[in-house]
């Protein structure tokens, strides 16, 4: 599916050049694909399709915290894939499955879109919840209550580049937290 | 409590504006930071030979910079190209011959020459003991710092990305080593500097597959 992996190429270039909305379509974009490639990774081992959302989660965040090693004038399909497989990879063995995923089960994938037997993620909420308490407070302003970085900066009296450094650090330090499972 | 895949989505979107630094950058800075360490152990324990200004005449002698240096500078880039998941290791490979040609080229040069000292004298030579505890030691230092910088990328296979930066801390510690051994055959070199270098590389591949992970 070229035509797809060309607009997440052009999204990314636009979020790597200052555009949130770009970056936020994009997240949107790829998740229902590798929603689908989890359930497909879960469904060949014998697991329960239902724990896909947190496998997805996971993807996510190393997507995001590894994006700045995407080349920007590579293609963005290839590089997504390739950290999706490898988390996913890493998720079917954390639940005692060694599996055999193929880079082009992601780039065939149809979408899935959230169905209602998804169980819900609960890993990345749990693990939010043993943060220090700012960077917990302000993840939760961002995530939970939909608040922006100005509203949450008003609310805990911070500055804005204050909640932007607690936001990113939160966000590795859950990261970090995941993979020490 | 839940976090839908929405939410967490938004807050990612809301951290765009955060800039990682490129794996090159972190590396660089750790290997810079190390490097003082390797040098005080080095000129602590072992020091440049006495007559390095004589030797620096004898290609043989320079001849073990360049070879370590292409092992340092060729494992460095490969390093970093691995650090991009979508990365392989075909078609990069090649520069890691480069240190190899050079001793091959050394060793033909040597076998052409008239030599004072039968073969297998040069191969052994007198420091093998202290080559091979020398270039480990004095690597620990720079291969903590290359994984550390390389933790910064995400490598598809950390094993072998750990291995790499074993290589290249064995490049820049061999490079520190040179200086002080008296051993210049090119023959001493690929036997001793290589099992130096493997054995550093295997302890990168242990502590990549561990650290490396992303």
């Amino acid at each position: 599916m070229p035509e797809r992996e060309d607009e997440w190429t052009s999204l990314m270039r636009l979020a790597v050049s200052g555009d949130d909305a770009a970056y936020h379509r994009l997240l949107k974009a790829v998740t229902p694909v590798l929603r689908a490639a989890a359930r497909r990774g879960l469904a060949r081992s014998g697991q329960p399709v239902d724990q896909s959302e947190d496998i997805v989660q996971d993807i996510l965040l190393a997507v995001h915290l590894k994006r700045h090693t995407w080349d920007a004038d590579a293609p963005f399909g290839p590089w997504l894939f390739a950290i999706a497989r490898n988390k996913l990879i890493d998720a079917l063995r954390r639940r005692g499955r060694r599996v055999f995923v193929n880079i082009d089960d992601f780039a065939e994938t149809i979408p899935s879109e959230p169905v209602a037997e998804i169980a819900p993620a609960n890993e990345v909420a749990a693990q939010l919840q043993s943060l220090p308490a700012r960077q917990r407070e302000v993840l939760q302003s961002i995530a939970v209550d939909s608040a922006s970085i100005k509203d949450t900066a008003t609310k805990f009296a911070m500055s804005e580049g204050a909640v932007r450094v607690a936001l990113h650090r939160g966000l590795a330090s859950l990261t970090a937290r995941l993979r020490e499972r | 409590m839940t976090l839908e895949t929405d939410q967490l989505i938004r807050t990612l979107a809301a951290d765009n504006a955060h800039r990682a630094r490129p794996v090159g950058f972190a590396l660089a800075l750790a290997l810079l930071a190390a490097a003082p360490v390797s040098l005080v152990m080095f000129f602590a324990a072992l020091g440049v030979r006495p007559d390095a200004m004589t030797a620096m005449h004898n290609p043989f002698f320079d001849l073990k910079f360049l070879v370590t240096l292409a092992l340092a500078i060729s494992a460095i880039a490969v390093s970093l190209h691995l650090s991009r998941p979508e990365a392989v290791l075909r078609g990069w490979a090649w520069l890691l011959v480069i240190p190899v040609g050079l001793l091959a080229v050394g060793i033909a040069c040597e076998m052409m020459l008239p030599q004072r000292l039968p073969m297998m004298t040069r191969l052994v030579g007198s420091n093998s003991r202290v080559c091979m505890t020398a270039i480990p030691l004095l690597s620990l230092p720079l291969l903590a710092a290359a994984l550390i910088g390389l933790r910064h990328g995400a490598p598809a296979r950390p094993a072998l990305a750990g291995a790499l930066a074993g290589m290249l801390s064995a490049g820049l510690a061999a490079t520190l080593y040179a200086a002080h051994c008296t051993d210049d055959s090119p023959l001493f070199v690929a036997t001793w500097y290589t099992i130096a270098t493997a054995m550093v590389a295997a302890i990168g591949a242990l502590a990549g597959s561990r650290m490396l992970r992303f």
